[in-house]
């Protein structure tokens, strides 16, 4: 330094610093180094059925949506409802009449305002049999006003109950006491759609070169089963915000290639195979990740009158729920931070207090002996063994799953179960028209509350495959729906199935990925796993 | 030979009617549809959708009318799973794919699997025989769901040297494993096949005649011995390259090339019907057309045979 003339040192000095200060942007409320790079790749196991808001039916079709459109709410990394296009909301009493405030900045990607118009439209056609969109039970299940008449087409779609009071009012009247309309909104099927590009383009509306959307990102390239890549829209009205730039989806069909290309570097999230879980995490333990899911996995009975005589035996359903040893198919076959389940709703359901059960508390001897006697009770044992078939859908896991409770019926009660194994649609219609004695059934929550998994064992639901009935159930749900606080209900619900048992509780779905460790920002507590990209970013590592 | 090619194109046609025919009751006749789901739709919703697609008809009218628009307006219809894409557009991106692959690999069989064939069948009961007989049999045993993980192992994370999945538009670094992998068994079929046969020309009269006449080793391979052992080859050849421009769904879903064979099954597995039909005409019509190629090499090769 004594060398240099003195100008040249500060001179040097200073550009090292503004040097420094180009490359090393950082996080505005951590403070983090972020990385140069603001490239996201993650996986995604399939092709995605759609980029259409009101088409799209699958998560990974879902996530892509949710980045390229905005809805009237948002989630934050919790979960909880934040304001999205729209700023808030307010409600009356009776909680059937919301209103939404639109923000005034809000754009879509080809410069024109996002308005309440747009929003009128999207649920529209939402609802138009025209649009024939598989989600559109969505509306229904809303409750907006005149939903049936539209869907069954015996009224226009101008008649559903959805107005924009002006450019940045929106208001829903409903036919129901909705107290969680607005959680509604962050799903997919409520984003918004641009009317005039959907006029000109028609079905090819979502293609890159045509698409405009008012989310975070666009969509720029999108090349079935290899790859699809979103990148910053600009015209975002929160762009600033935005830290990741690019977004790409890999379609990566097969788990353990997915994996192979994640240790390579090649992606930043990548799939955990089923079975490797342990592994992954004793040697990756700050990527290898595992989470609760709001799934659960089950067995139903066939309650039906075509079902077999002995299921319509309570003790008989009692005995072989009680005697499968959970823990087994948790701990030693699935290997993921799996739940073992003794209540029909997951523990991580918001608002949901797993009641405490009886054959839960019980430790596995003891369900064990109680097993053996109430089988020996309905009148089965050595000379007269218990025969039936269990169904499942063709698949490696849920085979494993089928044998260890066969071998566990077989070892504790001698029951004889033989193994049947069906290709997924066929399994649903045989299943859907209770040709079935016992079999598999899981079911993924559509939104956070219980009522998404209750619903199922009631007596007018489409799910309900194994039919079971029960009137006080039926009421309760009922009520529910109105109520403000409906745990209690829900509660009860499940202490009325732990004694009638229509279904038996295998276990609690876990989520596996592996991630980067510098990525940050994912929503770990966000038990839907609503991804917004835009909340993600890259550390310099 | 004209009137041999528009006999068989004469014949080609109503083959293809019946496969149609015969695939689209096939189709419909597994239990379940493209709506199915383990949630199922609320009936005036699934009355919506089957009106839009016309799966509210009797089969034979969507029979007729789905040959129709294929017939007057190649238009094979709208996928049932992949909602943006209509099947043209879904044949017409995953075709260029799988031809470029499947191509590729066939070069690579051919061009290794009869100079192997060849050298085991000259060099019988030498070292050379044994070890390309034994390459052949190693490939043909090690089926491409175990090769291609293993190559992206090896050379993804590994050396680091390919890339382990996509397309890329099909540039070289994208498509060595994808060639590697697919072709690697129909190689050791090729050669397998070329090594028996050249032993039986090799053991022919003719040839022994040729040797005792003092004709140079070189004239008697390239001029007597060579086009007869082909036979069998081209017979082999000719399902091969369709099998192989068709698409290998082991292929897609290893290597994320996005070509025709993963839509392909996962289309019946979906009840896409419309995929699985598109499909079904264009690998159809493919085997039909190679079929007919083969047939006039063979006569080409063998004067024999005349049409």
């Amino acid at each position: 330094m004594n060398y240099l003339p003195k100008s040249l040192a500060v001179g040097f000095v200073l550009a090292s610093f503004a040097s420094a200060s180009v490359l090393a942007a950082t996080h505005p409320v951590t403070g983090e180094t972020l990385a140069d790079d603001q490239t996201f790749t993650y996986s995604l196991l399939d092709e995605f059925s759609s980029a259409d808001p009101q088409i799209v039916e699958d998560v990974s079709g879902a996530d892509i949506v949710r980045d390229l459109f905005e809805g009237l709410m948002n989630q934050d990394a919790d979960g909880n409802l934040v304001p999205g296009v729209a700023t808030g909301f307010t409600t009356n009493d009776a909680k059937d009449v919301y209103t939404f405030t639109l923000r005034d900045n809000a754009m879509w990607s080809d410069g024109n305002p996002v308005t309440a118009h747009d929003f009128v439209y999207s649920w529209r056609r939402l609802a138009d049999p025209a649009t024939a969109s598989p989600y559109s039970w969505f509306a229904e299940i809303m409750a907006i006003e005149n939903v049936g008449a539209v869907l069954s087409g015996d009224a226009s779609p101008e008649t559903l109950g959805v107005t924009a009071l002006d450019n940045h009012t929106l208001e829903v009247r409903l036919t129901a006491s909705l107290p969680y309309f607005a959680a509604m909104t962050t799903h997919s099927s409520t984003f918004p759609s641009p009317e005039w590009v959907v006029r000109t383009s028609g079905n090819d509306w979502t293609k890159p070169e045509n698409i405009v959307s008012n989310g975070a990102y666009i969509l720029t390239e999108h090349i079935p089963n290899e790859r699809s890549v979103r990148e910053r829209n600009t015209m975002y009205w929160n762009n600033d915000a935005t830290i990741l730039d690019k977004v790409v989806g890999l379609v990566i069909n097969d788990e353990n290639t997915d994996l192979t290309r994640y240790l390579a570097n090649e992606l930043d999230k990548g799939t955990v195979p089923s079975g490797q879980y342990i592994r992954l995490k004793q040697d990756y333990p700050n990527q290898a990740t595992s989470f609760p899911r709001l799934c659960n996995y089950y067995m139903t009975f066939n309650m039906s009158p075509s079902g077999p005589e002995a299921f319509k035996d309570v003790r008989v359903r009692h005995a072989l729920a009680y005697a499968i040893d959970r823990s087994v198919i948790t701990e030693k076959i699935l290997q993921a931070g799996q739940i073992n389940a003794f209540t029909f709703t997951p523990g991580a359901t918001a608002g949901f207090d797993v009641p405490s059960v009886a054959f839960g508390r019980m430790t596995q001897d003891e369900r064990n002996a109680k097993a053996v006697e109430l089988l020996s009770e309905a009148g089965y044992g050595p000379s007269n063994p218990l025969k039936f078939e269990y169904l499942y859908n063709t698949s490696e896991g849920h085979k494993k799953i089928a044998i260890a409770a066969q071998q566990m019926w077989k070892e504790t009660l001698g029951v004889e179960a033989t193994l049947a194994n069906q290709e997924w649609k066929t399994f649903l219609k045989t299943r859907g028209g209770q040709g079935f004695e016992l079999a598999r059934g899981a079911w993924c929550g559509d939104y956070n509350e219980a009522s998404t998994f209750l619903d199922l064992l009631t007596t007018p639901s489409g799910y309900n495959d194994g039919k079971y009935s029960n009137a006080e159930v039926d009421q309760l749900m009922l009520d529910a729906r109105t109520m403000s606080d409906a745990s209690g209900n829900y509660t009860r619900i499940e202490e009325i199935l732990a004694n009638e048992m229509p279904v038996i509780p295998i276990y609690h779905y876990a989520g596996v990925f592996m991630l980067k460790t510098n990525v940050k920002g994912w929503p770990y507590n966000n038990v839907e796993q609503n991804v917004y990209s835009r909340n993600l970013y890259k550390i310099a590592q | 030979m004209i009137n041999y090619i528009v006999k068989r194109i004469g014949i080609a046609i109503p083959t293809l009617l019946v496969l149609i025919a015969v695939s689209f009751y096939l189709m419909h006749a597994a239990p379940g549809g493209p709506f199915t789901s383990e949630r199922p739709l609320p009936p005036q919703v699934l009355a919506n959708i089957e009106a839009k697609y016309g799966l509210d008809q009797p089969i034979w009218r969507q029979m007729f009318s789905y040959l129709w628009g294929v017939l007057t307006e190649f238009d094979f219809g709208p996928s049932y799973k992949y909602h943006d894409r209509s099947v043209n557009e879904i044949i017409a991106q995953g075709f260029p794919i799988t031809l470029k692959y499947g191509f590729w690999s066939f070069i690579v069989a051919v061009g290794v699997g009869i100079p192997l064939g060849a050298i085991a069948a000259i060099r019988k009961n030498t070292w050379i025989d044994y070890l390309a007989v034994g390459v052949s049999i190693g490939a043909q045993v090690l089926p491409n769901f175990v090769m291609a993980p293993l190559l992206i192992i090896v050379f993804t994370l590994w050396l680091d040297w390919l890339p382990g999945g996509g397309w890329n538009g099909g540039s070289w670094q994208y498509l060595i494993m994808p060639v590697i992998a697919l072709s690697t068994s129909y190689m050791a079929s090729i050669a397998r096949i070329t090594r028996s046969s050249m032993l039986e020309v090799l053991n022919t009269n003719y040839i022994r005649t040729a040797k005792s006449k003092g004709l140079p080793t070189k004239i008697i391979f390239f001029r007597h011995v060579l086009k007869p052992s082909l036979l069998p080859v081209i017979s082999y050849l000719g399902p091969a390259f369709v099998g192989l421009i068709t698409g290998s769904v082991i292929i897609d879903m290893y290597f994320s090339t996005g070509g025709m064979g993963y839509f392909f099954v996962n289309s019946a597995f979906n009840r896409d019907y419309s995929v699985m039909m598109g499909i079904t005409i264009v690998v159809g019509g493919l085997t039909i057309l190679f079929s007919l190629i083969a047939d006039l090499l063979y006569a080409w090769v063998d004067p024999k045979i005349r049409y």
